[in-house]
């Protein structure tokens, strides 16, 4: 903080700081203020999980699509709308009985931004790069998931300009589900593998 | 290089705290920050490499406990200083005293959708053959350079297994420090969690996106 209260600026040195340099940019002619509104804008109100959840639901109801995601999952991806920055080059891991999925990037936050939008802090932070690597197992014990000890635990560091998508395994009791309905089950962590797809019990409102 | 960026392994963090209905943003800085970094970025004036470059570059105790999109603040402050496009009087008041210097490209509101969808893939046509195929045993190489990397401590000088084989990409170790694109084969490669970690891990397995430089043959 700037210590200066009495002034009454509750601005942060952060906040001073990015103000500083944001006018500085804008006044040199680097960048278009109206340009950082509008990624802001995407990234705030357009982009998100809900993208990659119905990538994971049409891989659930629709075997040649599933197919395709798991051959070329950018193009399978970008049929669907979504393709771009941070999503470039794409690859689905499918969850099985046999094996669970994680990702992480160990050494910054790579991240699919086109299906998941931008990375949760604790995706970017110290406790989930150092130790998704080493002991998944305790990562999804502190995010309340227990995986059986007979199923594989796969993990998958992003060290390069790969972007990884979990297809979670689809819950039980969903047989009759239509796509729409299946999307609602899927999670941003059960697509990073930090969780599992939520069960028909835990929503309610869409049981009929 | 051996920055406080790697992270794989390390002890003594404490428990992955996750937020319930995270906000896309803490702060409205961090906003800022965010297209800031994005702006900048598609300006030219660097590419993706330098920037995770620089962002290691800073001192592990401040990267250590600085959220992210200060890392990512500070990253592109030491991006333009290096290259003397600010100085660091007009970062403490934001008044110009520098003029500006002419860059490749700069981003138009207009553009950003179509920016965006285009994204900035980085594969590339292949120079020479791939020397490894799928199920073909490897390891992976020892070294310590001062410079970018994208080979984690953690997974140097181990045995692993070719699993995809996914093109020649622009290899990051030179293309951080200026010296070209130089696309190299990128293989996905699967270590058995005990070559990494001995008894001490709950992973079965874990896989590394390796560049062909990192890679010799004959993993066993």
């Amino acid at each position: 903080m700037s210590g200066d209260h009495q002034h009454g600026s509750v601005l942060s040195e952060m906040d001073l700081r990015v103000r500083a340099l944001e006018t500085l940019l804008v006044d040199k002619g680097y960048v278009d203020p109206a340009a950082l509104d509008a990624l802001i804008e995407t990234y705030e109100q357009r982009i998100g999980p809900h993208n990659g959840a119905r990538v994971v639901a049409r891989a659930w109801t629709d075997d040649a699509f599933r197919d395709r995601l798991r051959a070329d999952a950018t193009a399978a991806i970008a049929e669907m709308g979504y393709s771009g920055r941070q999503g470039e080059h794409m690859v689905a891991l499918f969850n099985t009985p046999a094996r669970h999925h994680l990702v992480v990037c160990t050494l910054c936050s790579c991240y699919p931004w086109p299906v998941l939008g931008l990375p949760p802090a604790w995706y970017k932070s110290a406790p989930f790069r150092a130790k998704a690597v080493v002991d998944p197992r305790g990562v999804l014990a502190d995010f309340g998931v227990t995986i059986p000890a007979d199923v594989e635990l796969s993990v998958h560091d992003s060290t390069a300009e790969l972007r990884y998508l979990v297809v979670p395994m689809r819950p039980e009791g969903t047989e009759d589900w239509n796509a729409e309905q299946l999307a609602a089950l899927v999670t941003r962590d059960a697509m990073i593998g930090t969780g599992v797809a939520r069960s028909p019990a835990e929503e309610p409102e869409l049981v009929r | 290089m051996n920055g406080p960026q790697d992270l794989g392994g390390q002890h003594g963090f404490g428990p992955v705290r996750p937020e319930q209905d995270e906000p896309w943003f803490h702060d409205d800085w961090e906003r800022r920050a965010f297209a800031l970094t994005i702006a900048m970025g598609a300006t030219g004036a660097w590419n993706l490499d330098a920037s995770r470059h620089a962002r290691e570059s800073m001192p592990p105790a401040d990267y250590l406990s600085s959220g992210y999109y200060r890392i990512w603040f500070e990253g592109i402050v030491r991006l333009m200083s290096e290259r003397g496009m600010v100085d660091d009087a007009e970062l403490a008041d934001g008044r110009m005293r520098v003029p500006p210097v002419a860059l490749p490209r700069r981003l138009e509101a207009a553009a950003v959708p179509t920016v965006l969808a285009k994204g900035a893939g980085t594969e590339r046509p292949a120079a020479a053959a791939a020397r490894f195929a799928v199920g073909d045993a490897v390891r992976t190489i020892v070294m310590n350079p001062v410079a970018h990397t994208r080979l984690p401590r953690y997974a140097r000088g181990r045995a692993g297994t070719v699993v995809s084989v996914h093109g020649a990409h622009v290899y990051p170790d030179t293309h951080a420090r200026g010296e070209g694109e130089q696309p190299q084969w990128l293989y996905t490669v699967r270590f058995d969690a005990r070559e990494l970690w001995g008894a001490d891990t709950t992973a079965s397995s874990v896989c590394v996106d390796c560049w062909e430089p990192y890679l010799v043959g004959g993993g066993a």
